[in-house]
């Protein structure tokens, strides 16, 4: 059966309420001050140490996202890393229940528009929300080092920083579509919050530590054999760890902001003939590395964004 | 019924797993009428509604909404219907002009359209002075005008009402029924469901009673007291004197005669006797009306009730 007008009709219309709904909301204001005081510390703290050891690396600006400076425990990215997926979570776990329990679903969907509009209007209001406080965090990030270090960053280093910057955007939109998902799965907000925490726990704690080795051990054999390191082990462990968007999120961070990164598995001898080991890649062939990384997490994204579409959908409407 | 038929449903059925929810019903409203759906919780109202709108796809039947199919057209429908949900919600956090400058703007009504109607609408609703605050400091009687608002601004052909008056004080009920008549004024079908028989009674022309699904009675008031409550004739006599009782009872055709006031009787009859009564009491007493009388919608509903639960 064919539907008449077009699925995309009030997209635009929700896009613009959601968003300054999400821009203008107590939410955004608690996520900015998160963001300025993340970049601020951190920003502070690695261009102090950086100042001091100026000349030994062509690649100031990629070191102060890398370095984890004395005497915070991690670096920028680790703690991108870590608050992205949060940020995206609290942008999206009421995103659709919030309608059943405010009642206002039944009047929305009474106006023309079909429910496609109202959900991709919903998720891409929360995606630029989300790609504006990352931004922002950037950008603070960016001119800090800019005024404490008296250098402009270069173009390969810009590039991949731009770089760094869609990838933690997708990343951030992997967490915001899961969030988004239980917010249509789960009535209750509060379920729906601590579903999608507990699902990003998993994978950042849990995954690496427990479930990965041993159902890599189960399909594999153990890490080492008698001749050494179990191959078969190793890259089974290694395509396990690629489900978790945090590992896909590291690998690209690894090889945008360190560009001697040459290889994102395991390295053989072959690989480094003729190698000269910590030379730099081009931009270019680091993007190379990454690409199945970054596409795999905005696949990602769409699929789980798809299939809270296909949940939506066959859902009755009334509260 | 004049006006062009806008809402047809040909066997409309809606079925929830082992549910049957809808059970192949068959409703007409034409234009400019106010017809009302009743019935107890879980009868099929609420899904017959989402059905009519397109919020709920049909398991069998076709229904046609100002001409257009829901199932197919949603949006030719929409922008023809107005809505008011059961226990209607909004964004608290927005003022009541920008929750309804979004679903203005949605119904496709330019921002000039919004700001000149919003105005207009609000004074209609009695809510002339908060448009500029948030919703979330409205009663609940304020947030119920505030979707007939909605309606308003958006004048459509048709208004769909689901339990409108349900959380209003009496005088708000009568001033919301008043609106309701208004709509109807002005050429608006209205469908009405609700569980406040004598509002239904006051301004609905037609009546479909819900039960189990199915559409199990459906006319006028008359029509239905006629069909449920048997064919014999009510007679309203208005009359001042004594002994008027005694006179009545004593007629032939007279099965039952009911004191109802001062100087009211009621009389149940086996015909039409309103000249033999008017031949009988004219002489002796001050005969001041005689007419039939209106049978109440919540006797006929009751009785109905009554009788499925005997039957079961």
């Amino acid at each position: 059966m064919r539907r008449s007008g077009s699925p995309f009709t009030g997209t635009g219309i929700v896009l613009a309420k959601e968003a300054a709904d999400q821009l203008s909301g107590i939410r955004m204001v608690v996520i900015e001050t998160l963001v300025f005081l993340i970049a601020l510390v951190l920003a502070w703290f690695s261009t102090t140490a950086i100042r001091e050891s100026i000349g030994q690396s062509p690649f100031l600006f990629l070191r102060l996202l890398t370095m984890a400076p004395d005497p915070i425990p991690f670096s920028f990215i680790d703690t991108v890393g870590l608050v992205t997926p949060i940020i995206a979570i609290a942008l999206g776990f009421d995103a659709v229940n919030a309608e059943f329990n405010q009642r206002t679903l039944s009047r929305i969907l009474a106006q023309p528009i079909y429910r496609d509009a109202l959900l991709i209007g919903k998720f891409l209001a929360r995606l630029l929300a989300l790609a504006i406080a990352l931004l922002s965090l950037w950008l603070l990030v960016l001119g800090v080092g800019f005024l404490r270090l008296g250098l402009p960053p270069s173009g390969e280093e810009l590039v991949r920083m731009l770089g760094f910057l869609v990838a933690t955007i997708a990343y951030g939109g992997v967490w915001l579509a899961v969030a988004f998902l239980f917010s249509i799965l789960f009535r209750a907000p509060a379920t729906a919050a601590l579903v999608a925490l507990g699902l990003w726990l998993v994978f950042s704690f849990f995954w690496s530590l427990i479930i990965k080795p041993l159902v890599a051990t189960i399909i594999a054999g153990p890490p080492e054999d008698i001749f050494g390191p179990n191959l078969a082990y190793i890259q089974t462990s290694q395509v396990l760890d690629r489900i978790s968007p945090n590992t896909l999120y590291a690998e690209i961070a690894l090889a945008l902001l360190q560009p001697a990164t040459r290889t994102l598995g395991p390295v053989f001898i072959s690989q480094l003939r003729g190698a000269l080991l910590g030379a730099p890649l081009p931009a270019s062939q680091s993007f190379i590395l990454v690409w199945p990384q970054l596409t795999g997490l905005i696949a990602a994204m769409i699929l789980i964004f798809a299939i809270g579409y296909v949940v939506f959908q066959r859902q009755e409407i009334r509260a | 019924m004049t006006g062009e038929v806008v809402i047809r449903a040909e066997e409309l059925t809606k079925r929830y797993a082992a549910t049957l929810a809808v059970d192949h019903i068959d409703l007409e409203v034409h234009a400019g009428e106010i017809v009302g759906i009743l019935g107890p919780n879980g009868s099929g109202k609420t899904t017959t509604i989402l059905m009519l709108l397109g919020l709920t796809e049909p398991t069998e039947g076709r229904a046609a909404v100002a001409g257009f199919d829901p199932l197919r057209e949603p949006l030719e429908v929409k922008r023809r219907v107005g809505y008011l949900p059961d226990s209607v919600g909004f964004y608290d956090g927005l003022s009541a002009h920008d929750n309804l400058a979004y679903t203005g703007r949605l119904a496709g009504l330019s921002r000039r359209d919004i700001d000149e109607r919003f105005a207009d609408a609000l004074a209609k609703v009695r809510l002339p002075d908060v448009g500029r605050e948030r919703v979330g400091t409205f009663s609940r009687g304020m947030r119920q005008r505030l979707g007939l608002a909605e309606i308003l601004m958006k004048r459509p052909d048709i208004a769909i009402l689901d339990e409108p008056t349900a959380t209003l004080d009496p005088h708000s009920t009568q001033e919301f029924l008043d609106l309701i008549r208004a709509l109807k004024s002005d050429g608006t079908a209205v469908l009405l469901s609700s569980d406040h028989l004598d509002q239904v009674q006051r301004v609905c022309d037609r009546v479909a009673l819900f039960n189990q699904g199915r559409v199990a009675l459906s006319g006028s008031v008359t029509d239905l007291a006629q069909q449920v409550l048997g064919g014999g004739h009510v007679i309203d006599v208005e009359v001042r004197g004594v002994g008027v009782r005694d006179r009545l009872v004593g007629m032939p055709g007279v099965v039952r005669v009911q004191v109802m006031g001062p100087q009211l009787y009621r009389v149940d009859c086996e015909r039409d006797l309103r000249p033999e009564i008017a031949r009988l009491l004219a002489p002796s007493f001050e005969l001041t009306g005689i007419r039939f009388a209106e049978p109440s919608l919540n006797e006929v509903y009751t009785r109905y009730f009554d009788e499925v639960r005997h039957a079961a």
